[in-house]
């Protein structure tokens, strides 16, 4: 066991995709972006995007963040204002009304006892900013998308934020910030986000899949459901 | 050859006590979802209920009769303006148990409640569960609890569940000159007129403690539902000699100043068995075969079913209460009339303390309708509830044995139960001291965001119940030398909650009587249904 912390600060993390909102911001602005702009540049990505399926498949299968980072391949020359405004678009269009009609209970229930909420995803930071200002939450961990002359290069700057990167990215951010990881709280839904779970003092399971549902059983954590 | 004494005793219909000796039957105890037949040493004393009070004979006229002629307060009908407010509370699942057969006392007097409310004017009414850091109860138990009729008027817009949590919910009315907080249920706070309709299952219940405790929130309650009160109330199931029922009493007050409450209390009869289960209510002296072959039977059937399925066919079985007299009006003089007629049903003399207690543990308490009785509620039981049902003299001397029967099983509920479960295997490991747990933890736990989250939204109890229920077993703690589990079906139960653990009743009252002596006086206290000792020293 792990000597208390002498800090009094603590966070709430919150995964974004499936734990506040029902919808899958990766794949979500990944629609949106290939459907925006002229008809050819549109058929041109969604043609591309077509032919790619099998392979968003199998590597989502095989493992999400190297899916990431080949989907985010897709951005590769647009501009940043565009992708900003298709961001926005988006959030008004699909995420607003995907956001689970709990998570914002959720959230005010964190902040009134202290905590700073931060939001924690591996979709792109841009992508997850009016969500974040929607739900005002405090701060938001997510993957940086790489720009060269205000346009997009595909690739996103390392690290990578996904699976056990981000229980690394919530212990630095504790560190930095002067927060007490141990009494602090993470709030997911995927079996994938189990190392972010585990290392905050206080998890807990939302809307679980069925291995999470199965290791929040095991390791006694509560389990929400905010749908 | 039997003395005289000991044949009026067991001759005597009225007596609640039956000393055993040779030949005497086996007695039936509860034991969690089953039922143990066990022989006591000879000399053994065993403490039965009363036989429960005539009903009522007309519900309804009783209600009536009360409505008009309250206690200390001006007839519900005069009260009444067209137009005004109205916030109508009620007492949440927790009582009675188990719950009672249909229809519902409350269903009863909100029925004619209702139909004065709505020959009066007053359209605007809310029904209120005053479920305070109780859980919410669902769709299904609040339809049940007032009818259907009632429900679909009036769910969910204008019948819910208290929310504790609600920011903007709860209305802060004064500080008490001991510093308590009183705050309520703002809806409750902005009412021209609160109806209070109350079950008074045990002594604890009612009066000052119905509105104070059951409409308010955590800060309110901080301020009796404490370590430090509880260890200065000799019984709580007394009020007059609880520190914890003169602390409701100063909140009480202090809302009878700011609000117009009008309480409608209700007490009922201890008949909690009837047909097939009439015999659980005798005294075993009294069974006839069938009953003896209706008793194994049952332990048969029992013995085969999965434990999940006897706790689902236990809890679909309600209890045929009567409603032995309805009071209205002002709080303490309604209240007053109400806590006789519960003595009246409840109190045995006993004459005398004992080394060793034994209780046999039911598989329900007020926290687990609907859900598992789980190692923190067994606690409760034992040196909460069970230690505390007398009237400032407990039946186990100090330093004695109290012997529980129930299997300790580890199993928690995570809907009903999630903070239970972090504070039996986080906490109570560290310590047992319910003042460390109080200052270490306890706003931790209440304030806890999963934990609010499920109380507001979900069905679960309050992140700061399970220490309530630690405090609850403070003075049964500090009082008994030893607590035996008879029956755990584990060690690290009773060993987290630092008791001892024997196979067999047998054993524990072995083990009890190597610690007390080998004329130790061994007493069972034949519940449920409920009784309170009065003991005579």
């Amino acid at each position: 066991m792990s000597k208390p912390s002498s800090k009094s600060a603590k966070a709430a993390f919150y995964d974004v995709d499936g734990t506040l909102v029902k919808t899958n911001i990766v794949h979500a602005y990944g629609y949106y972006a290939m459907n925006r702009g002229s008809l050819w540049g549109i058929a041109g990505r969604t043609l591309s995007a077509i032919a790619s399926i099998p392979v968003f498949a199998a590597l989502d299968a095989v493992d999400r963040k190297i899916f990431n980072e080949f989907f985010y391949r897709y951005y590769a020359g647009l501009s940043e204002d565009r992708l900003l405004t298709l961001a926005e678009e988006m959030f008004e269009d699909l995420v607003k009304p995907a956001i689970f009609p709990k998570a914002r209970d959720l959230i005010e229930e964190a902040r009134r006892s202290g905590c700073r909420i931060i939001f924690v995803t591996g979709a792109l930071d841009f992508t997850v900013r009016p969500l974040v200002e929607y739900l005002e939450a405090d701060d938001l961990i997510a993957n940086k998308m790489q720009y060269v002359g205000g346009i997009a290069t595909g690739k996103v700057i390392p690290p990578i934020i996904e699976g056990a990167n981000k229980a690394n990215a919530i212990r630095d951010y504790c560190i930095r910030e002067g927060l007490a990881l141990d009494k602090s709280h993470a709030y997911s839904d995927s079996g994938s986000d189990y190392a972010m779970l585990a290392v905050v003092g206080r998890p807990t399971a939302v809307n679980p899949d069925i291995r999470l549902r199965a290791l929040a059983r095991a390791y006694q954590w509560p389990i929400l459901d905010l749908r | 050859m039997r003395s005289l004494k000991t044949l009026r005793k067991l001759y005597d219909e009225e007596s609640h006590l039956v000393i055993t000796e040779k030949g005497s039957p086996p007695r039936v105890l509860f034991s969690g979802e089953d039922f143990l037949l066990e022989d006591l040493p000879i000399g053994s004393r065993v403490i039965y209920p009363r036989a429960p009070l005539e009903g009522v004979p007309n519900l309804k006229a009783t209600i009536r009769y009360a409505l008009n002629h309250p206690q200390g307060m001006e007839p519900l009908h005069a009260l009444l303006r067209p137009g005004m407010k109205v916030t109508v509370a009620l007492d949440d699942i927790s009582l009675p148990l188990p719950p009672m057969r249909v229809p519902d006392v409350r269903q009863s007097i909100l029925e004619i409640v209702l139909e004065l409310l709505a020959d009066s004017g007053v359209d605007d009414v809310h029904l209120i569960v005053a479920n305070s850091l109780h859980r919410r109860m669902t769709e299904a138990e609040l339809k049940r609890m007032v009818g259907e009729r009632i429900f679909k008027g009036f769910y969910p817009d204008r019948y819910y569940n208290h929310d504790a949590e609600d920011p903007e919910g709860i209305v802060e009315l004064e500080h008490t000159s001991n510093g308590e907080m009183v705050a309520i249920n703002r809806r409750a706070a902005e009412s021209d007129l609160i109806i209070y309709v109350n079950i008074n299952l045990v002594p604890m219940d009612g009066g000052h403690k119905s509105v104070g405790t059951g409409l308010t929130n955590y800060q309110s309650l901080r301020a009796h539902h404490n370590p430090t009160t509880i260890r200065q109330s000799e019984s709580y199931m007394e009020p007059a000699r609880s520190a914890l029922h003169r602390s409701t009493e100063r909140i009480g007050r202090a809302i009878d100043k700011h609000l117009k409450v009008f309480h409608i209390e209700t007490a009922i009869n201890n008949r909690m068995f009837d047909g097939q289960l009439a015999f659980l209510g005798k005294k075993e002296e009294d069974y006839t075969e069938f009953d003896r072959l209706k008793l194994q039977g049952m332990r048969y059937t029992l013995s085969k079913m999965p434990r999940a399925a006897k706790r689902k066919l236990f809890m679909s079985i309600p209890a045929p209460y009567d409603v032995i007299g309805v009071h209205a009006g002002a709080t303490e003089p309604t209240h007053e009339k109400t806590l006789e007629l519960c003595w009246k049903q409840y109190v045995v003399p006993v004459d005398g303390q004992a080394d060793i207690v034994i209780y046999g543990v039911p598989y329900i308490s007020p926290y687990n309708v609907n859900s598992i009785l789980n190692p923190l509620l067994l606690q409760v039981m034992g040196l909460g509830y069970f230690f505390n049902l007398n009237r400032g003299v407990p039946l186990v001397k100090k330093g004695g044995v109290i012997i529980l029967c129930h299997p300790a099983y580890d199993e928690f509920d995570p809907e009903h139960h999630p903070s239970y479960i972090e504070f039996f295997n986080r906490l109570l490991p560290e310590t047992r001291d319910a003042l460390v747990l109080e200052h270490k933890y306890e706003r931790e736990f209440a304030t806890n965001p999963s934990y609010v989250h499920l109380y507001r939204k979900g069905n679960a109890y309050h992140g700061a119940h399970p220490f309530y229920m630690w405090y609850w077993g403070e003075n049964g703690r500090a009082h008994v030398g030893k607590v035996i589990v008879a029956g755990a079906e584990n060690n690290h139960v009773p060993e987290m909650l630092g008791w001892e653990r024997t196979d067999t009743l047998a054993e524990a009252i072995d083990v009890g009587r190597g610690f007390m002596g080998r004329s130790a006086q061994i007493s069972l206290v034949h519940l449920p249904p409920i009784l309170q000792t009065d003991v005579s020293i």
